[in-house]
């Protein structure tokens, strides 16, 4: 038992946090330079030097950049065609073409958003640079954006997924052991002789109950300890506040762990129902995408869905520093599912084996 | 034959009769795809935000009305102090807030350019860099418009062409990943607990006196998985397919073969992992810590690998599913051909006669 509640989160989170990002950096540029004049280079500088790419190959032939990319060799090609400067400066506009893979689309959508940042910056550039010496008209109206990333300027992914990791951890250590626990007694017999003691329900289920609560949420304050020196992640709010929160939340937690027990006879099938229900859940809670971009039925789900709301509390306290009025509905909303599910599980846990 | 047609039935019998088992079998295919398809999604839709407008003059309502016309965003709020931004990102109520400079069209008019400022709430980091961008592109159009009659000087213009997958489908990428999972599951999984489980009980050393031989009993408990897995490959394309336009570019025949290719690997892992655990436990502890995650973490299926530490990159390259999503992958959305694939597929190949003969040694001691 010890073994597991220190390695598991250890695991957990170097592991996780590691495996489970979706940064895209190192995006794999495959660069055709037709062109080959002073401007060109000067573009295919600028993405050399943007973090998020990497150029991994020079060539002459769209197809066969093409044909990379069918071997996964490259994930976007920049195409930049015969004449691009001479049309440039002579027309006045010049085209290039960015080819992206697109089999993952959100990794298509941020290689897009990352590469029309390249290009744009490098467009102003070059207009200021030329635009002294050729005088060019000075009606021509501009709207300069300034953008800052509020709570994470460095866009740090693990800032975002760490986070959800300890959800997970939380969660996993609380329903598991429960229902494992319980389980495991009807398995081998044990808990016949339990029921036959003279011990009430209440007490019988809060002893059971109790000790997991205080592991998880001793599991928190270690993940989060790990968190801090592993990864340095920002603790704005307070840790009171969060771990009220987790103390709720588990209450519900524990209580569909008792749930599950009263249905499952075998340790076995205990696994596939959890293993059933988490991944289901974790991944509709918004562990790695916005809430805002599922469709609406899931968006209502979730309002049932008691990982979602510390998904979000447990970001919203640690990287905003949000206090407990901006986090009151989340609460209600907790406690009542707390309540109900909690009672749902006693009353359906009858002494009987 | 007729003795091991009989035993055969008795397996079919064992799996069709566990409601439970069933649900996984089937249940989880489906949501799994449905989720992934439709709930995974990072695309900017419907994002909240927030305009302090300090000019509020004809200029910056227009390009307020222009950015929420898109439908991409949805204006939740008007502030009017700054004040208030850190506020209002802390309630988690607004992702984005635009702010305009005072004196917004007169700056414009006279100076010819104005300034706006775009803060993005990056406690989600991705979606942050998006909506910026977003906002930036419709803000680019926008002057690009009041500019029409100006012929504007230098610009260099990109086409962007999403290949193979224009809309930005989740499901594109996540449907082969689901496949190689399930299949993984089901082969693997299952197999390998339904052996142990005759060992367990001890009604193994009894069907091995049985006149039925080790191949029979092994074949036996195999084929059942082998049927349900290419039900399960069969429905997972045709689900993809029928829900989310999923289409299948290559062979057909081809990505079935190779899916057959990959079930008699897993089943073969399956079979490996029965003959080293000795209870029911060891056996799903295994397969989910050597299977289970290895799939869902370092295949690609749903993290890039070429994101991760380069320990992981190189211990993602013994994790079989990652080769068969490739496969699928290539097959089904880049419409590739077996010389495209045969690298990948020569590596499943290899893998699945190496567990194979691995699991025949090992099977052997354990009869002597």
């Amino acid at each position: 038992m010890l073994p597991i509640i220190v390695i598991v989160p250890i695991v957990q989170l170097i592991i996780l946090a590691h495996a489970a990002t979706m940064e895209m950096k190192h995006i794999k540029l495959y660069v055709v330079d037709k062109d080959l004049s002073a401007t060109s280079k000067k573009l295919i500088n600028k993405f050399r030097g943007s973090p998020f790419f990497v150029i991994t190959e020079f060539g002459f032939s769209v197809s066969e950049a093409e044909s990379a990319m069918l071997q996964n060799k490259t994930d976007a090609i920049l195409h930049i065609p015969v004449n691009f400067e001479k049309k440039l400066y002579s027309e006045n506009t010049s085209d290039i073409q960015l080819l992206i893979d697109a089999i993952n689309g959100l990794k298509a959508g941020l290689t897009n958003a990352y590469a029309y940042a390249v290009i744009s910056g490098f467009n102003r550039e070059i207009l200021q640079e030329r635009g002294s010496v050729m005088s060019i008209n000075v009606n021509l109206k501009s709207i300069r954006t300034h953008y800052s990333y509020w709570y994470n300027p460095q866009l740090n992914f693990k800032f975002y997924i760490v986070p959800g990791i300890l959800v997970i951890l939380v969660s996993m250590i609380g329903l598991f052991l429960t229902a494992l626990n319980i389980v495991r007694e009807k398995e081998i017999g044990t808990i016949e002789q339990i029921n036959v003691t003279p011990i009430r329900k209440y007490q019988l289920l809060t002893g059971k109950l109790l000790p997991f609560w205080i592991i998880a949420l001793f599991e928190l304050g270690f993940g989060l300890i790990l968190a801090k020196i592993l990864f340095n992640i920002p603790v704005e709010g307070s840790l009171f506040l969060l771990f009220s929160f987790a103390g709720i939340f588990l209450l519900v937690v524990l209580g569909i762990g008792l749930f599950i027990s009263t249905i499952a006879n075998t340790q076995q099938q205990v696994m596939f129902m959890v293993f059933f229900f988490m991944l289901t859940f974790i991944l509709m809670s918004g562990i790695f995408t916005p809430e805002e971009s599922m469709p609406t039925w899931a968006q209502k789900l979730n309002l049932l869905n008691p990982f979602s709301y510390f998904m979000r509390v447990i970001r919203m306290v640690l990287l905003k520093g949000s206090g407990f009025k901006e986090v009151f509905n989340e609460f209600v909303s907790i406690t009542i599912f707390g309540i109900v599910v909690l009672s749902l599980a006693i009353w359906r846990y009858r002494k009987i084996a | 034959m007729k003795n091991y047609l009989g035993f055969l039935k008795k397996e079919f019998y064992h799996i069709i009769r566990d409601f439970r088992t069933l649900l996984l079998l089937f249940g989880l295919p489906v949501i799994q795809i449905l989720i992934f398809g439709y709930v995974i999604r990072n695309e900017i839709l419907d994002v909240k935000i927030a305009v302090l407008d300090n000019s509020k003059d004809e200029v910056t309502r227009e390009i307020t009305s222009k950015i929420l016309s898109s439908d991409f965003f949805i204006l939740k709020e008007n502030i009017s102090n700054t004040k208030d931004i850190d506020k209002i990102f802390k309630d988690g109520k607004v992702k984005e807030v635009i702010i305009f400079e005072s004196d917004f069209a007169e700056k414009l008019e006279k100076y010819g350019s104005a300034d706006i400022q775009l803060l993005a709430d990056a406690s989600d980091p991705n979606s942050a860099s998006l909506v910026i961008n977003y906002t930036q592109g419709i803000i680019a159009n926008y002057i690009k418009g009041i500019n029409k009659q100006i012929k504007q000087p230098l610009q260099i213009v990109t086409n962007v062409r999403m290949m193979y997958n224009p809309e930005l489908k989740s499901a594109f990428m996540f449907v082969p990943g689901t496949m190689a999972m399930i299949l993984m599951l089901v082969s693997a999984m299952m197999t390998s607990i339904s052996i142990v489980r005759e060992k367990e009980f001890g009604t193994m050393e009894a069907l091995l006196v049985s006149p039925l031989k080790p191949l029979q009993i092994i074949l036996g408990k195999v084929t059942p998985y082998v049927l349900l897995s290419f039900v399960n490959a069969v429905t997972i394309i045709f689900l993809g397919y029928l829900v989310f336009g999923l289409p299948v570019r290559g062979s057909i025949i081809l990505l079935l073969a190779v899916s057959i290719l990959f079930i008699t690997l897993a089943l073969s892992l399956g079979i490996l992992i029965s003959t080293f655990s000795r209870s029911q436990q060891v056996a799903m502890f295994i397969s989910v810590f050597a299977l289970m995650l290895p799939t869902i973490l370092l295949s690609g299926f749903i993290f890039p690998i070429e994101n991760m530490p380069e320990i992981l990159q190189w211990l993602s390259y013994i994790v079989p599913p990652k080769y068969f999503i490739i496969i699928i992958r290539n097959i089904m959305l880049k419409g590739a051909d077996l010389t495209q694939i045969w690298t990948e597929t020569s590596v499943i190949l290899g893998m699945t006669i190496l567990f194979i003969a691995l699991s025949v040694i090992k099977f052997k001691t354990r009869l002597e």
